[in-house]
């Protein structure tokens, strides 16, 4: 995609540079604080709520014009949301797209953390639609500080104990509460618990945005990131009976997909960047000729 | 000083004003380990305010409320950070309300309730939490196959029983009861007031009970204080005050006990 000069009525990157110094204060104090939620005067974004403002204001605060962005919604790069967003930014800020996880340096995701391993220097930032992990638990705002404020998470653990003895195992699957660098409680936003050991470690920052609940909070590169669990009832992450049917790959996390009405699916990584890949490097999974376009 | 000779608790002065309408004033009292004591009284005579300065629930006005930590340290309440404050309550003290509603939580299983405190101090191991958790169940005569239900199936009795499990699996050494048989019919009342009596004497601990019904007092307390309009007006050993009450007040509250 050829990126188009900056419309004049825009600022760059949308928001006034006013309001980027402002979330990258707020940026730079999660950073200093792994997990720790800071507020932020989260702005109206010409999208609804619940579809990346707090991503799209994080992105808009670091984004540079060399940067190059790619967007991620549920794995896949040619959805709606990452669609619009993708051309959100090369029409307001004129920076280079791009869909390969390897070329990018700053990549917006809903839902995913890519599978091909993060390097250092690039950013991942989340949209994340409610960033309080004890929300649920506790309604109170003002008791859910005092509990972080306090280290006092045995609530946390009251609800793996809920699975436990209503599903006997863990059956949280998605925004699977992680503790930060041995102190804060935090919620990886609804990321599938599949990808819960990338967080630990990586190379690259994290960051992530919720912009209805105005917070801000980051994971610095190299942090140590541990998922709750019970000592009897070890974290686990969920595992594949199948490669996936299109790149054969293992250990990938994947999609099913129902093919008709007689009981026919297929799995498929959920991360298309990462399948596309495979196929072009000659990979090839057991399904992928069956479903190759007609036309 | 040795442990033998410092109060659990000790309570100095005690006022509690809001505005210019009074609380409690002026409460002064000693608690030993082990020791039952009741606060009776009428209804709007500063009972419950006590009760909630005394669990430094609400602040005070004027006065000093010192506890007698684990590590045999007296401490002014109101000097205790936030952290401690809340660690006390979760650990060494117990607070069981009138209403179990506001004491439970009520979305989520008897097994998590009882083991919530537990895994709040650090436990970390499922089947030891629900070992515990169904020892404590047996023990208050909740059904063990209720464990994964929660409070919202039980009945109003289960229910306190419930709450007075959930506050005593860590050991407390000290118990604050408001009303713990209000609004329960007489013969749970009287299952749950035996329970109580087994409970306090087993564990060894001391309890503080706020009730308006002098035969409670008389069933569990060691000693007694009468309140009225936010004042102690007369207090002494359980049996003596109720068998010869000296203030006008008590002996008017003691005579208007039916008998039946």
């Amino acid at each position: 995609m050829s990126a188009p000069a900056v419309p004049a009525a825009y600022n760059f990157a949308y928001l006034d540079e006013q309001t980027k110094r402002m979330i990258r204060r707020a940026i730079l104090k999660a950073v200093a604080i792994p997990g720790y939620q800071v507020p932020f005067a989260s702005r109206e974004m010409p999208m609804p709520y619940g579809w990346g403002t707090g991503g799209v204001q994080v992105t808009a605060a670091i984004i540079g014009a060399d940067d190059v962005l790619k967007v991620i919604d549920q794995g896949a790069d040619d959805t709606t949301n990452a669609v619009s967003i993708r051309a959100f930014f090369a029409k307001t800020a004129g920076v280079a797209t791009t869909t390969r996880t390897a070329d990018a340096t700053i990549i917006q995701t809903r839902h995913r953390i890519p599978e091909t391993a993060l390097k250092a220097g690039q950013i991942l930032v989340f949209q994340v639609p409610i960033p309080e992990p004890l929300r649920f638990l506790e309604p109170r705002e003002t008791e859910t500080r005092t509990m972080h404020a306090l280290e006092e998470y045995g609530l946390m653990h009251v609800k793996l104990y809920e699975d436990i003895a209503r599903h006997g195992h863990i059956a949280t699957t998605y925004a699977y509460p992680v503790k930060v660098e041995g102190r804060y409680v935090m919620d990886p936003s609804p990321i599938p618990k599949f990808d819960n050991p990338k967080l630990g470690d990586s190379p690259a920052l994290q960051l992530f945005g919720a912009g209805r609940e105005k917070r801000i909070y980051a994971i610095p590169p190299h942090t140590r990131v541990e998922s709750l669990d019970f000592e009897d009832h070890p974290f686990e992450v969920q595992r594949f009976a199948e490669p996936c049917g299109l790149c054969g790959a293992t250990g990938a996390y994947l999609d099913e997909v129902i093919l008709d009405d007689r009981g026919n699916r297929l799995f498929v990584c959920s991360d298309t960047d990462f399948c596309e890949e495979r196929r072009r490097a000659g990979h090839c999974g057991a399904k992928a000729a069956a479903m190759e376009p007609t036309s | 000083m040795s442990e033998d000779d410092t109060p659990l608790l000790r309570a100095e002065a005690v006022t509690r004003l809001y505005g210019a309408r009074i609380g409690c004033r002026d409460v002064s009292f000693a608690l030993w380990p082990g020791e039952v004591l009741a606060i009776v009284g009428e209804s709007g005579s500063g009972k419950t305010t006590l009760l909630n300065c005394l669990a430094g629930r609400l602040p005070l006005t004027a006065g000093i409320v010192r506890y007698r930590m684990r590590d045999g340290e007296s401490r002014d309440l109101a000097r205790l950070g936030e952290a401690e404050r809340r660690f006390l309550m979760r650990t060494d003290w117990g607070f069981v309300h009138q209403n179990p509603a506001d004491g439970l939580r009520m979305t989520v299983s008897a097994g998590a309730n009882v083991g919530e405190r537990l895994m709040a101090v650090g436990e970390r191991h499922y089947g030891r939490i629900r070992g515990t958790a169904e020892s404590w169940l047996r023990r208050v005569e909740v059904p063990a196959d209720r464990i994964d239900d929660d409070p919202r199936s039980f009945s109003g009795g289960m229910r306190q029983r419930l709450q007075i499990a959930r506050n005593l699996v860590t050991a407390p050494r000290l118990v604050f009861m408001d009303e713990p048989t209000g609004g329960l019919d007489v013969s749970v009342q009287a299952r749950l007031l035996d329970l109580i009596r087994a409970l306090v004497a087993d564990l060894g601990m001391a309890a503080l009970v706020v009730t308006h019904d002098l035969a409670v007092a008389r069933l569990l307390s060691h000693r007694m204080m009468v309140m009225k309009e936010g004042a102690v007006v007369e207090e002494g050993l359980t049996d003596r005050v109720l068998d010869d009450p000296r203030h006008p007040y008590t002996q008017l509250l003691v005579s208007s006990i039916l008998q039946v």
